[in-house]
């Protein structure tokens, strides 16, 4: 795996290749199912949870509707707290903000606070085609960005990495970014912990830009939140004298209040933890405190399009608490990689083919990987319903439909590759639609049962390679209740009395 | 109390002593059960497929053969979720395409009177023995519809109980997808395959002699992958379960016969 998601194959085959891989099967298997475990503990502590989460998917709705408001608000409020915002519409412009600013500052080397915005932008590898190195410092983004890999999880990006692995990674990468490895490096979490601290620490000491993203904006003061586990945020928050913060603009909340809900609902459902180690809260600047030059980069990259969708909209809840995923069937045997996109799990299959549009072959394939489980939509502390998104974004797939794209408003037609499946579901549906034809067909199935293959041809193998295929009855239960109960059955019983008169 | 069976094509085509077994324990429980022939599928391949326009003529199928009943009862989570979550779906997307809202009235009138048959056996008839006998292990996987999308919650499980005869096995991760979703076992073989392969060797891990659940659908995913690897056990609806009775041992009216009749099925030999 390299560190690009460009030219990843559709869902399906990424996906098989997975399933197949026995060690990540046993590291996803066992990382998901604890955290599973201990999220569904956390949250049964709250008497008020359905209250809170009801709460938290109200304010983020009321915050949707007017997002245009509070983000005027939000801009105000962070100018006039002494920062600089900048509207970034697309992965490119982002990119290019940022960029102009770290050169602006005459740095080549910046730290960053793991951030889903800035994956999503591929911001780490414009400032590399810029000259501009950027130290991941969350440690699980060290282990990805050491071992040249892609992040598999919105909250543990190496949860597809186990300990032994790990230390292979930090022994062989770790003297080409900075400090090395500790000689006699073990494998027990507390040396490894120990050997990114010392790694990271002179980045935190030296480094004079820091990059972050945010997990809210409260657009009533401006202020910017970061939630954390491991405290490397706080140090690239408050260390460097130059801060820039990319965030999508749906993560703003209106006021303090709102963000209680958040601070409630992300922890529990993210960390299993009541409440998270780290929060961070920025307003501006503070003179003689902390970076005294702060930007706001707010970046849409398709989410007012996602906006205009009334049933997918709802994917703009997110708080990327991870929960999904933890709970998701699919993911814990495909892993993150399969989805091609920062944005792994139940959330990464709504939110990718609505950011990118459905017209790649990877965007199609997400809305279907997926059985339709439900055990998502159960754990999201934002009542994201991805089911139902999931089945909508089916029908932009196979039926086309209308869509906004870069602001304007289109008909998608329907995908190609998808005609014969359309007109088998027609023809299911004209069938299912006439009863008469149907059961001719039934009927004749019947009649040639012992002449149906075991294990089906082309496509059919899908099914066939794994299971064996349902025996075809005898007899229909319509011809059953037809011969023993139905009109012909009672006609059959009256004529019977007729003859005997 | 008069019934209309709404039976399910699944059930109507490959596993008709589902519905068999239907009729048989509700006329036992004094219900009297009627077959709307004009009944057909519930549209869940076409809608789960994306083919969301197809799926209409057949709700409005449903409207028209089960409009003059006042309870519709299937053995079947995955239909009954289908009708209840998502015919209202398909009328207010038609209404809001400016169709008319002729399909939200038919959902409207659908939605509360369908019930999944152990919805209706506990929440309508209130029982849960319904006499039933079945000298056998069991194990039960809650399908995912049922389980969250209908909310049977332990419905199925204190139906069980009360069955003489049956042990009931508790299945190590009940909750998980068996893997089937529909289109999803096809679209997605190499997942679909692997979680079957999870469940089945959990299945198996639990010594029961039948694994049972409120769909068919579920377990012709779950019964072929047994079959493949050519365990013994044997996928059965919990509906075949609770029609069975001390007199009935021989099995209710099924036309069974040779050896490949049950590849997939419920076969006489459990009865
Ligand atoms: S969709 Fe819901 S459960 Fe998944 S990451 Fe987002 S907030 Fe968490």
């Amino acid at each position: 795996m390299s560190g690009t998601y460009l030219g990843m194959p559709a869902f399906p085959r990424a996906a098989a290749a997975s399933t197949r891989d026995t060690r990540l099967r046993a590291n996803l298997t066992h990382a998901t199912h604890t955290i599973r475990d201990k999220r569904a503990r956390a949250v049964a502590e709250l008497d008020d949870w359905a209250r809170l989460r009801a709460a938290g998917a109200a304010i983020k709705d009321r915050m949707l509707r007017h997002l245009d408001h509070y983000l005027e608000r939000l801009e105000t409020a962070v100018t006039e707290a002494g920062g600089q915002v900048h509207w970034a519409a697309d992965a490119d412009e982002a990119n290019r903000i940022v960029t102009r600013l770290v050169r602006e500052t005459g740095e080549t080397e910046v730290v960053k606070v793991k951030s889903m915005a800035t994956q999503e932008i591929g911001l780490n590898e414009a400032l590399a085609e810029a000259g501009i190195r950027a130290y991941e410092t969350d440690l699980a983004e060290l282990i990805v960005q050491l071992g040249n890999d892609l992040p598999s999880h919105i909250l543990v990006p190496a949860i597809h990495r186990n300990r032994s692995e790990i230390r292979a990674i930090f022994r062989r990468e770790m003297a080409s970014w900075g400090r090395p490895a500790p000689e006699g490096l073990s494998d027990s979490p507390a040396e490894l912990a120990e050997a990114a601290r010392l790694h990271l620490r002179e980045k935190f000491l030296t480094a004079k830009v820091g990059i972050s993203g945010a997990n809210f904006m409260v657009a009533d003061t401006g202020t910017l939140v970061v939630v954390e586990s491991e405290g490397n945020g706080r140090m690239c928050l408050t260390l460097p004298e130059t801060l820039i913060s990319v965030v999508g603009i749906e993560k703003t909340v209106p006021t303090w209040q709102d963000l209680e809900v958040f601070l409630q609902l992300l922890p529990r459902s993210s960390t299993a933890e009541r409440m998270n180690p780290y929060t961070s809260t920025w307003t501006g600047t503070t003179d003689g405190d902390g970076p005294q030059t702060f930007h706001l980069v707010l970046l849409d990259n398709g989410r007012t399009d996602t906006l205009a969708d009334t049933v997918g909209r709802q994917a703009l809840r997110c708080i990327r608490c991870s929960a999904c995923l933890n709970v998701c069937p699919v993911y814990e045997r495909a892993g993150g990689h399969a989805y091609g996109s920062p944005y792994p799990g139940p959330i990464g299959a709504i939110l990718t083919p609505q950011l990118r549009g459905t017209a790649g072959k990877l965007e199609a394939s997400l809305p279907y990987a997926s059985s339709l489980c439900g055990a998502c939509y159960e754990v999201c502390p934002v009542a994201i319903d991805i089911p139902e998104v999931l089945v909508h974004l089916r029908e932009r797939v196979v039926e086309g439909g209308p869509v906004t794209r870069g602001g304007v408003r289109t008909v998608l037609k329907p995908a190609r590759g998808h005609a014969a499946e359309r007109a088998a579901m027609r023809a299911a549906g004209w069938a299912f639609d006439h009863p008469g034809a149907l059961r001719a067909g039934m009927r004749l199935a019947a009649r040639t049962r012992r002449l149906h293959p075991r294990r089906l041809p082309g496509p059919g193998r899908a099914w066939s390679d794994t299971r064996e295929l349902p025996a075809v009855p005898a007899e229909s239960f319509r011809d059953w209740w037809q011969r023993t109960r139905g009109e012909e059955a009672r006609d059959e019983a009256a004529r019977g009395e007729g003859s005997a008169k | 109390m008069r019934v209309a069976l709404f039976v399910t094509c699944i059930n109507d085509a490959l596993q008709p002593r589902t519905g068999q077994a239907v009729v048989g324990l509700l006329e036992r429980l004094g219900v009297q059960v009627d077959f709307p022939a004009e009944q057909s599928c519930c549209g869940q391949p076409q809608f789960n497929t994306g083919y969301r326009q197809a799926t209409e003529p057949l709700v409005r199928r449903f409207h028209r053969a089960f409009r003059d009943y006042e309870y519709v009862v299937t053995p079947s989570g995955s239909c009954a979720a289908m009708v209840r979550d998502n015919y209202p779906r398909i009328g207010a997307k038609a209404a809001s395409e400016g169709r008319g809202r002729d399909l939200q009235q038919i959902a409207a009138a659908a939605v509360p009177k369908t019930y999944e048959l152990t919805e209706f056996l506990v929440d309508v008839l209130k029982v849960t023995d319904v006499g039933a006998y079945y000298p056998h292990v069991v194990t039960y996987h809650p399908t995912c519809h049922g389980l969250r999308m209908l909310g049977l919650g332990d419905r199925p499980r204190r139906l069980l109980e009360n069955v003489r005869g049956l042990e009931l096995r508790e299945l190590p991760g009940a909750e998980e997808c068996c893997g089937f979703g529909g289109t999803f076992a096809v679209k997605n073989p190499a997942v679909s395959a692997a979680m079957g392969a999870d469940k089945v060797r959990a299945v198996i891990g639990t010594g029961a002699e039948a694994v049972c659940t409120v769909d068919n659908s579920c377990l012709l995913h779950i019964g072929g992958t047994l079959a493949r690897q050519g365990a013994p056990v044997r996928p059965v609806h919990i509906a075949e379960i609770l029609a069975s009775t001390e007199a009935s041992t021989e099995g209710p009216e099924v036309p069974t016969e040779g050896p490949d009749a049950g590849t997939v099925g419920t076969e006489g030999s459990l009865r």
